[in-house]
């Protein structure tokens, strides 16, 4: 096989590549062993949420914050280039519409009642923010696991808000007119496609509901018609109506995903998931081939002028630990910095503690081009987006789709920039 | 490490991510499978070999979705298509799926009987009879026998002259028996582009036997087919197939699944094997494919089975139809069309199979103007019989372009 581009994980990063260079009319191939962390993931866009600090202006933080650490990604992305990257995926999703700034975070809600900082955010779930207070009811679905509207409540009254207002949260319970089986979020989301099923629900909510009183819902409101779902329910409810994402699988991030790959194959990219990026063929500093495994028993090569490398990290399995203790990157073979010195301890007890092993990744020049042990570039035309980039801890900092979009998006201009 | 314990160790990189799930077409419909995640490396941990704790396995339809999307590369379709060949050896295999897991050899009696055969598949009373004491569904897609075989047409058919490539051409059960005219076409259209097509003696490749449980015969016919094979495959030849889950049985499934990963003969099979639209875009990429292609004003919905995305390739059909000027297609992105095989014929789990495709043929009835695409017999027999809309394999659509009828 052959291609322009080719570019190896179908996460946000990735995803935001791809589209970007198969619309800059590059022939794009994008190889993922499955979906990425999207489907998992909130949807919303959480640029910098604490440093360690809760960050409640991120573009006023972020000069700060990199400045202090010079290995980080966001050391090689500018706030531009961020905000630039939030606005091209505002355009190429419109039926999330995403909001915001990247001058102050939203405090939004989680499942488990903690507010929690994003810059820019799906418009169904806007109006859960916090920082103003409020009335808030959260309705619960008797069927769905892992949402639990009492906990959030109760844990959410209790939070402490930077603002210094206090917010009034309670749970509403409803009967469930669905089913008695088991069901996921994304069994609930196509409920609520259903306007019989929306007119039921909304029916027993509204007298339960105070004046004042927005709603807010696990984010289940419609997978394909999301956008028409979340407005009428909210019509129907006659007051604010927002989504609170939900544990996995997140309909919020299915429906990014889907976005995204309809984007991506919209504009001609070639979509390879199921297939494993095994290894690559290099000369000379460049790299010539990314070679996958397909469903035969021989090795594909996919020949391409430019490659992204957007596998992730550790959780992906696209860095990896060695029974030796030595860290691999899967797909390139590349260095692995901010790895702990032999005998140095790697991890600490605690999960949300500064590990030793947190930063590992690979450290990029500013194009976000992979470096070698010495610090030289290692490959001319390969470049490094998302999670694979060492120097961050996106789930200290809540930086992780801020990291994921802008780098995808700055290395696809890098790309186009050299092609043109 | 055994294929076995390969392919059930996977089960721990599972992260219960839940991905599976959300692309799972049968647990989105009923909740009478609750989920390759659930039903995969969670209930694979409780099962003995004094059975399974939990039968609802059989509604798995064996599609392979979840494998493909999986991104912790968990063997999640391969490993409950062991589970289920187990239960089933233990719970007891129905006539029913004895039967229908042998195309070939229905093939055999058929044929000669084909007018026959056909009436008596045609009429009502006799389909309803064998729901009465089979359990294959009535309504269910059923093909007619075409009376004669692929393989007599092709050894009567002269080879192209003069050739300077030759690639093998395994045509599968379906295409001997009932489709021979799809064989044929991609016959036409490989000899168009300057191809000598070698048609080698060859038998079904136990797919359906290996779907329904019946591990041993599948294993047995896989060998024989992959021995018939492997000569040509040894000396250099690209072998071709039109049946894309015939095609994947012998590029992984087998190997995977009944554990053949040892079988040198299927190995250098699978290494040789292409999918008939993977070759021709790879002919296309070389330079190689002929591109004189006259216009087809049709708007064509073109299905990627279930099977076709297992091969990992992306959907080179869709590619190729981009080449043919005046050919507008509108790709389904439906993961399944509900058939899976034989799933969709029997008479438990028809509903289940019609609900997983309704998405399908809903489209399929919005877009055709003639007919749908897809690269997959069963499926095609399913779509044609749930729409009224004739389907056809990617490659008659080129077949048609390329002037060849």
């Amino acid at each position: 096989m052959s291609a322009d581009a080719v570019v190896v994980g179908a996460g946000l990063a990735g995803l935001t590549a791809g589209v970007r260079l198969a619309e800059a009319g590059l022939r794009t191939t994008l190889v993922g062993k499955g979906p990425g962390a999207m489907h998992l993931a909130p949807a919303t866009i959480d640029v910098l949420g604490y440093a360690p600090d809760l960050v409640e202006r991120p573009a006023a933080a972020l000069p700060s914050f990199v400045a202090e650490r010079p290995d980080h990604p966001y050391a090689r992305l500018s706030a531009d280039t961020v905000a630039s990257s939030a606005e091209w995926l505002s355009a190429h999703v419109p039926p999330l519409a995403y909001v915001g700034t990247l001058e102050e975070n939203y405090l939004l809600p989680t499942a488990v009642g903690v507010p929690k900082p994003s810059a820019f955010v799906p418009e169904a779930m806007a109006a859960g923010d916090l920082r103003s207070g409020g009335r808030f009811a959260f309705a619960g679905l008797r069927a769905l696991k892992d949402f639990y509207p009492a906990l959030l409540a109760d844990n959410l009254s209790q939070a402490k808000l930077p603002t210094g207002v206090t917010v009034d949260a309670r749970a509403v319970h409803l009967s469930d007119p669905g089913t008695e089986a088991d069901v996921s979020p994304l069994g609930y989301a196509r409920m609520f496609e259903d306007r019989e099923f929306r007119s039921v629900v909304a029916a027993e909510l509204l007298p339960r509901l105070e004046p004042g009183e927005s709603v807010g819902f696990p984010s289940v409101l419609g997978l394909h018609e999301h956008r028409t779902t979340w407005l009428d329910l909210q019509d129907r409810l006659g007051r604010p109506v927002f989504e609170v994402p939900t544990l996995p699988p997140s309909v919020a991030g299915i429906r990014l995903f889907h976005a995204l790959r309809d984007a991506f194959l919209a504009a001609g990219g070639r979509l390879l998931i199921g297939s494993t990026a095994a290894g690559a063929e290099t000369k000379d500093g460049v790299v010539t081939h990314v070679v996958i495994q397909t469903a035969a028993a021989r090795p594909t090569p996919i020949e391409a002028r430019w490659f992204v490398l957007a596998t992730g990290g550790f959780a992906e399995g696209a860095i990896f630990l060695d029974s030796y203790g030595e860290v691999h990157e899967s797909v390139f073979g590349l260095a692995v910095s901010g790895v702990p010195a032999a005998g140095e301890p790697r991890f600490v007890p605690r999960y949300f503690d500064d590990q030793p092993m947190g930063r590992a990744g690979i450290a990029v020049d500013e194009r976000l081009r992979p470096l070698d042990a010495d610090g030289n570039v290692a490959f001319r035309n390969l470049f490094t987006a998302g999670a694979a980039l060492g120097g961050a801890e996106p789930w200290r900092e809540l930086s992780g789709n801020g990291l994921a979009l802008a780098s995808g998006f700055a290395v696809a201009s890098a790309i186009v920039e050299w092609a043109s | 490490m055994d294929t076995m314990e390969w392919v059930r160790g996977s089960l721990d990189h599972c992260v219960k991510c839940t991905i599976c799930e959300t692309f799972c077409p049968v647990s989105n419909v009923t909740p009478l499978f609750p989920g390759p995640k659930y039903v995969g490396p969670q209930l694979e941990r409780f099962r003995t070999d004094d059975g399974s704790p939990d039968a609802s396995l059989d509604y798995c339809s064996g599609c392979g979705i979840c494998t493909t999307v999986c991104p912790q590369g968990v063997k999640i379709a391969e490993i409950n298509s062991q589970a289920r060949a187990k239960m089933k050896a233990q719970r007891g295999i129905p006539l029913r799926d004895r039967i229908i897991a042998r195309p070939s050899a229905m093939g055999k009696v058929g044929t000669p009987l084909a007018p026959i055969a056909n009436f008596f598949l045609k009429n009502h009373a006799f389909r309803w009879l064998v729901e009465r004491t089979l359990r294959v569904h009535r309504k269910a897609p059923m093909p007619l026998f075409a009376g004669r075989t692929f393989q007599s047409w092709a050894r009567r058919h002269p080879p192209l002259t003069p050739a300077t490539k030759a690639i093998v051409y395994f045509h599968g059960c379906s295409a001997n028996h009932f489709e021979p005219r799809v064989a044929q076409m991609a016959v036409a259209v490989l000899e168009h582009n300057g191809y000598r097509v070698i048609v080698p003696r060859q038998d079904c490749c136990g797919l359906p036997l290996q779907s329904n449980g019946l591990f041993d015969d599948a294993r047995r016919y896989v060998r024989k087919l992959a021995r018939n094979l492997e000569p040509y495959a040894r000396r250099g030849y690209d072998i071709v197939a039109t049946s894309t889950s015939c095609g994947l049985m012998l590029k992984r499934e087998a190997r995977e699944i009944l554990e053949l990963e040892d079988d040198e003969d299927l190995r250098t099979v699978s290494a040789h094997m292409f999918d008939i639209c993977e070759f021709l875009l790879s002919l296309h990429e070389r330079g190689a494919l002929r591109t004189d292609f006259r216009p087809l004003d049709m708007r064509v919905p073109y299905h990627a089975p279930c099977q076709q995305q297992g091969h990992g390739i992306g959907k080179p059909a869709l590619e190729l139809f981009g080449l043919i000027p005046g050919l507008e297609v509108v790709d389904s992105d439906v993961a399944c069309c509900g058939v899976a095989g034989t799933y969709g014929l029997k008479t438990e789990k028809y509903d289940i199979a019609m609900e997983v495709g309704a998405p399908l043929f809903r489209q399929v009835t919005a877009v055709a103007t003639e007919v749908a695409a897809c690269d997959s017999e069963t499926c095609r027999w399913q779509i044609t019989r749930a729409t009224g809309i004739p389907s056809v394999h990617p490659v008659e659509l080129l077949y048609r372009a390329y002037g060849l009828s």
